[in-house]
């Protein structure tokens, strides 16, 4: 058994906005990949989108100037930057779907190694479902990231053969970053893009169950 | 002379008629026409088909809409939140009809209503659970250039209810950040569209070039008081 330390969910995050470029439209979905917006290097200018019908959203207020009418997707109190602007609905999800945003990173149930995503419903008999933008987002970017952990707590990997859990979108994303690895996801299946020292090779298919390309 | 403004929220909403299909603007805390909602409560139309991202919070607005029993169906993205136990108890005892539908198709099937076009291809949804109709039969799908899609339909509303910041009488709207969200698309997709605002202008003191919702999309405009909250934002109305 070797010995590595797993990446935090800062670590992860810290890793996702190093590869997002200077000057990328990006979407960052509710959750986890908020955190993304908190290690954009400094030298670099991202624009971030919300659902809801702004670009150029900033941090959150302080307290005391939070606006209601100002809120991202996620239903909390933002700011704007300078050069922001908003929009109606139909105008956002076109930015979405129409190829416009340059990244989206999504959390996910489960990720198929040629990239299926599940992430709006595990499908139990009797749950209520919701799906908000999760599949214009998904289809919609020109990259489609995931940030997730790999493992769940029984150890189970959620980079899987085929998802059970309902499908997002088909062969949709490109990358997945967890606290071991990050990966890539081609019609051929998982290729290795990196995995934090100490972790060897064998030991990471066999964690996740599924042969990975160099 | 065009003379758009209503008296009052209640004469706004005379013409409701029972059965109709009715788009509500709004996004969480944002753009939710609360006072027209609790007039649409007070009118007394039933048999309503409910267009709204949410499917209502708490008690109050959406949520007490529902529960007065008159809403039969509900198009939205995301009915299932925290506080969405009223939804969630009609839901679960069958006394309401859900269709779920994915957040840019409901923005694009609005616009598409709104724009006269009779259906349009997207590829949000294909190969899920979402590409299939109410009866369980698959929508149709087609191949273009090499991606695969899924027709969907114009959603077309009897009546909107939107909220904005500013109209004139001739109904031309403008709205605040985010608050703008559902608004304009929803007053294109309906055959009358009611609009509650903070402050009318006489006609001519909107700059012409930041008009967003211009008056041919809007039916009548009433005033409502503004709910003062921290940094005057509008945190009651939702």
């Amino acid at each position: 058994m070797s010995s590595y330390k797993k990446r935090s969910k800062d670590e992860i995050a810290q890793r996702i906005a190093a590869d997002i470029p200077n000057g990328a439209y990006v979407n960052l979905g509710i959750g986890q990949p908020t955190l993304v917006a908190n290690h954009i290097p400094e030298a670099n200018e991202v624009v971030l989108h919300s659902e809801n019908g702004i670009l150029g959203m900033g941090p959150a207020p302080a307290e005391g100037q939070e606006d209601y009418d100002l809120i991202n997707a996620g239903k909390m109190p933002v700011t704007l930057l300078p050069g922001g602007s908003f929009f109606h609905h139909a105008d956002s999800f076109a930015m979405m779907r129409g190829g416009h945003l340059d990244v989206c990173v999504l959390g996910a149930f489960q990720v198929s190694v040629t990239g299926d995503l599940a992430n709006w419903s595990t499908g139990a008999p009797g749950a209520i479902p919701a799906v908000g933008g999760a599949m214009d987002l998904a289809v919609g970017a020109k990259q489609t990231w995931v940030m997730m952990d790999l493992l769940t707590k029984k150890g189970e990997s959620k980079i899987v053969a085929a998802c059970t859990y309902p499908l997002t979108a088909v062969a949709c994303v490109k990358r997945v970053y967890t606290e071991l690895a990050t990966f890539e996801c081609t019609p051929q299946g998982l290729r290795l893009i990196d995995k934090v020292d100490g972790l060897g090779h064998d030991e990471l298919e066999q964690l996740v169950g599924q042969p990975i390309a160099h | 002379m065009i003379d758009k403004i209503a008296a009052s929220v209640a004469d706004a909403l005379a013409d409701v008629k029972d059965g109709s299909t009715v788009l509500i603007g709004g996004f969480g805390t944002a753009g939710i026409p609360g006072e027209l909602i609790d007039g649409l409560i007070e009118q007394g139309a039933k048999d309503l088909t409910l267009v709204n991202n949410n499917a209502g919070n708490g008690d109050t607005g959406l949520a007490a809409l529902l529960k007065t029993g008159r809403v039969r169906k509900i198009i939205c993205s995301f009915p299932r939140q925290a506080d969405s136990h009223v939804f969630d108890e009609l839901y679960r005892s069958g006394k309401i009809e859900l269709e779920l539908v994915p957040q840019g198709n409901l923005a694009e099937r609005l616009r598409a209503a709104g724009a006269g076009v009779g259906a349009f291809f997207t590829p949000t949804g294909f190969g899920t659970e979402l590409a299939k109709n109410a009866d369980g039969s698959a929508k149709e799908t087609r191949q273009i250039n090499g991606r695969q899609y899924v027709l969907e339909y114009p959603i077309q509303g009897d009546v909107a209810l939107v909220k904005a910041e500013r109209g004139d009488r001739w109904g031309n709207l403008t709205y605040r950040m985010a608050a703008r969200n559902f608004g304009p698309v929803m007053a294109m997709a309906a055959r009358q569209t009611i609009a509650s605002v903070h402050e009318i202008v006489p006609l001519g003191e909107f700059d012409p070039e930041a008009v967003v919702t211009p008056g041919i999309f809007v039916s009548k405009v009433v005033q409502v008081a503004r709910v003062a909250t921290q940094a005057g934002g509008f945190k009651d109305a939702a």
